[in-house]
């Protein structure tokens, strides 16, 4: 079986996230990159099916800039067995759904039979790539995958999806994009000795032209117009009084000034 | 990295943050970094919540530091052909610190094993002694100890006491040692003894003696002021038979192979201190954030400015001495001066850390709510093993007026 597993290098997200000084965007500068959280999900999933048996083949593939080789690496360590860098500048001034236009150019030149990837990136939170990608290689695509059972001959798959208050369980034919969610299991620490292994790993990389992609085809669709912080908390109001007094000016305020009631 | 991101942060974590995180970079690689985040999260997810409840209780904690096994990090320099991860200093320096951090008993415990143990059976073992002892203690599937220390003993590692006597197939063994870490609950344990009382130093051997070897037993369990989740062990010979085939190198090369143990288990408790004292000044520079006086955070006064200004210094001076000795090692030079003057400086500046970070916390730094308490305790103890202050400054004299 041959598994593809998109991910992404992301901020740390114990970083402290503070917007550029002209509200461009968010102030990159300092921050440590990781492999994107919810795509741990995704890349345990691939490498266990990989160890219960059967000819399985696990690939990592990654838009990311230079330093997105240490996502792909820790991926590796966790039993990744190939990796795939789509590396160019122009790659990086797009959005989800340029993303995922990338890497369907891509991954429709290798074998697959099954693509995971987080549920959404932590820095963006914009959850588009999965079912993106799904949409442009004509496959189907569950999100939020919470439980995941191949069927023997690997056409099928039972699926489980978390929903607010209740769980949704799906068939799905295979090939298809599921998008990985937290509880579906516990990602491994990666080996030391797998880290050194992982670092004598030849990554892939390919850029637009060796993708055959030009620039209209990945061209964003979604502009930022401003990224600003929220606003400060304010602080608490204690209410003083006595008791019926201050239940009489909580409802009150919760009603009138928070619109809460 | 291990969990998804929690909706709202109130406060960063101290970690992460600009003033947190270390000043220089040291130009480490991409698996050096892959490797601190490993053991990191793994020190924050699987250590962090026991780390208090382990020194209360003076607990071993076996199935942490067997996973830690597994995770490849107690033989972490030896090569893979004998079950290690044959990583550098540096990257040794890296985890002893993210370890330490979080509870400095389990790095003295990864350090035993890694420089104490398994280097020295690398070191001076035969192919044999390595298949059968080097590879599953690298690997983490056996615990390793390192026993030089007697009553007699102690920076006076040539008045070892303890004898063995060559009878047919097997060396007897008198004596006891004290003080040896992970002693009760290790597997295979490095053995110094005299084989020739005559000789002194000179009639120093080395003997590899797996538990359960007739005519051995443990003594006490040590009471100790901190690094109480290392268990600290007494070890009692009495007529125990050793095979000979469990000397490692030749008769009389004990003093040698003590010592060469020692020079790299230097940098080890070094990084050991430090994160120690990394963890004193993280924890002070959020504390000062939080705690208000007279109006104000306490960081906004300057006696507390100055305080964290001077561990931060001093912490970034240990840390370049460490990674120099480091380098030193990864490059095949001598490093003994260098490893000395780091384990010298990394404990002596962890002990002041701790005492600042107290004094920071004020009341609360007294009480076993807080976590530097437990640092203070467990400082102490870096100015004193693996050769105590005094023989460090000995040992860069000696190189000095060479």
């Amino acid at each position: 079986m041959n598994i593809v597993v998109c991910v992404k290098h992301v901020p740390d997200t114990e970083a402290a996230i503070k917007p550029l000084p002209d509200g461009s965007g968010v102030a990159t500068e300092g921050l440590n990159y990781v492999l994107n959280p919810y795509d741990e999900f995704a890349v345990e999933e691939a490498v266990k099916i990989k160890e219960a048996g059967g000819d399985t083949q696990v690939t990592v593939i990654t838009v990311g800039p230079d330093g997105a080789t240490k996502s792909l690496r820790t991926a590796i360590a966790m039993g990744a067995d190939e990796a795939v860098h789509l590396n160019d500048p122009v790659f990086l001034e797009t959005d989800a759904q340029g993303t995922a236009v990338i890497l369907a150019a891509a991954i429709q030149t290798l074998p697959f039979d099954l693509i995971l990837c987080g549920k959404q990136a932590v820095d963006d939170d914009c959850a588009q790539v999965g079912p993106a990608l799904a949409e442009l290689l004509g496959i189907p695509s569950v999100s939020v995958v919470t439980q995941l059972e191949l069927e023997g001959d690997g056409k099928k798959a039972t699926v489980h999806r978390e929903l607010e208050g209740a769980t949704e369980v799906l068939e799905c034919t295979l090939p298809a994009v599921l998008t990985t969610q937290k509880g579906l299991n516990e990602p491994r620490y990666p080996a030391l000795p797998m880290i050194m292994k992982a670092k004598r790993k030849e990554i892939r990389t390919l850029d637009a032209s060796a993708l055959g992609l030009s620039p209209d085809a990945f061209a964003p669709r979604t502009e930022t117009v401003e990224v600003s912080s929220p606003p400060p908390r304010q602080g608490g109001r204690i209410l003083e009084g006595d008791v019926a007094e201050v239940v009489r000016e909580a409802v009150r305020l919760l009603k009138e000034e928070a619109k809460l009631l | 990295m291990r969990s998804v991101p929690r909706e709202r942060s109130i406060t960063p974590p101290a970690t992460n943050s600009p003033e947190g995180r270390q000043a220089v970079d040291f130009a480490f690689t991409e698996e050096h970094e892959i490797l601190r985040e490993t053991i990191r999260d793994f020190a924050k997810n699987e250590m962090a919540p026991v780390a208090a409840e382990l020194d209360a209780e003076a607990k071993f904690p076996r199935d942490i530091v067997m996973k830690l096994g597994e995770l490849g990090f107690m033989g972490m320099m030896i090569p893979s052909a004998y079950g290690g991860s044959e990583l550098d200093a540096v990257a040794y320096v890296i985890a002893l610190e993210e370890i330490s951090k979080v509870c400095a008993s389990t790095g003295v415990t990864v350090s035993v094993q890694n420089s104490l143990v398994c280097q020295p059976l690398f070191d001076h073992g035969s192919e044999e002694q390595k298949k059968k002892y080097l590879a599953p203690l690298a690997s983490g599937k056996l615990l390793g100890a390192f026993s030089l220390t007697e009553p007699e003993a102690g920076s006076d590692v040539a008045n070892v006491q303890s004898t063995a006597v060559l009878e047919g197939d097997h060396y007897v063994v008198n004596g006891n040692k004290i003080f040896v870490t992970t002693g009760g609950d290790a597997d295979v344990i490095l053995l110094f003894v005299s084989t020739d009382r005559e000789k002194k130093s000179k009639g120093m051997s080395a003997l590899i003696l797996e538990k359960g070897t007739l005519g051995f037993s443990l003594g006490k369990k040590e009471n100790k002021m901190g690094m109480r989740a290392s268990s600290t062990y007494e070890l009692i010979l009495e007529g125990a038979r050793i095979p000979k085939e469990n000397l490692l190198g030749q008769e009389g090369d004990g003093m040698k192979i003590a010592l060469k143990a020692l020079d790299g288990g230097r940098i080890g408790i070094a990084a050991q201190a430090l994160g120690i004292a990394q963890a004193c000044l993280e924890e002070s520079i959020e504390y000062s954030k939080q705690r208000r006086q007279f109006g104000k955070a306490i960081c906004e006064f300057q006696a507390i400015q100055w305080m964290l200004a001077d561990m931060a210094t001093e912490i970034e001076a240990a840390r370049l001495l460490i990674f120099k000795a480091a380098e030193m090692k990864d490059r095949g030079k001598r490093y003994t001066k260098e490893a000395a003057m780091a384990k010298l400086y990394a404990s002596e500046t962890a002990m002041r850390a701790a005492i600042k970070a107290v004094q920071i916390h004020g009341g609360y730094g007294y009480m076993k709510d807080y976590p530097v308490e437990r640092h203070f305790r467990d400082a102490k103890l870096t100015e004193i093993y693996e050769g105590t202050s005094e023989i460090q400054r000995l040992v860069i004299a000696a190189i000095l007026l060479r």
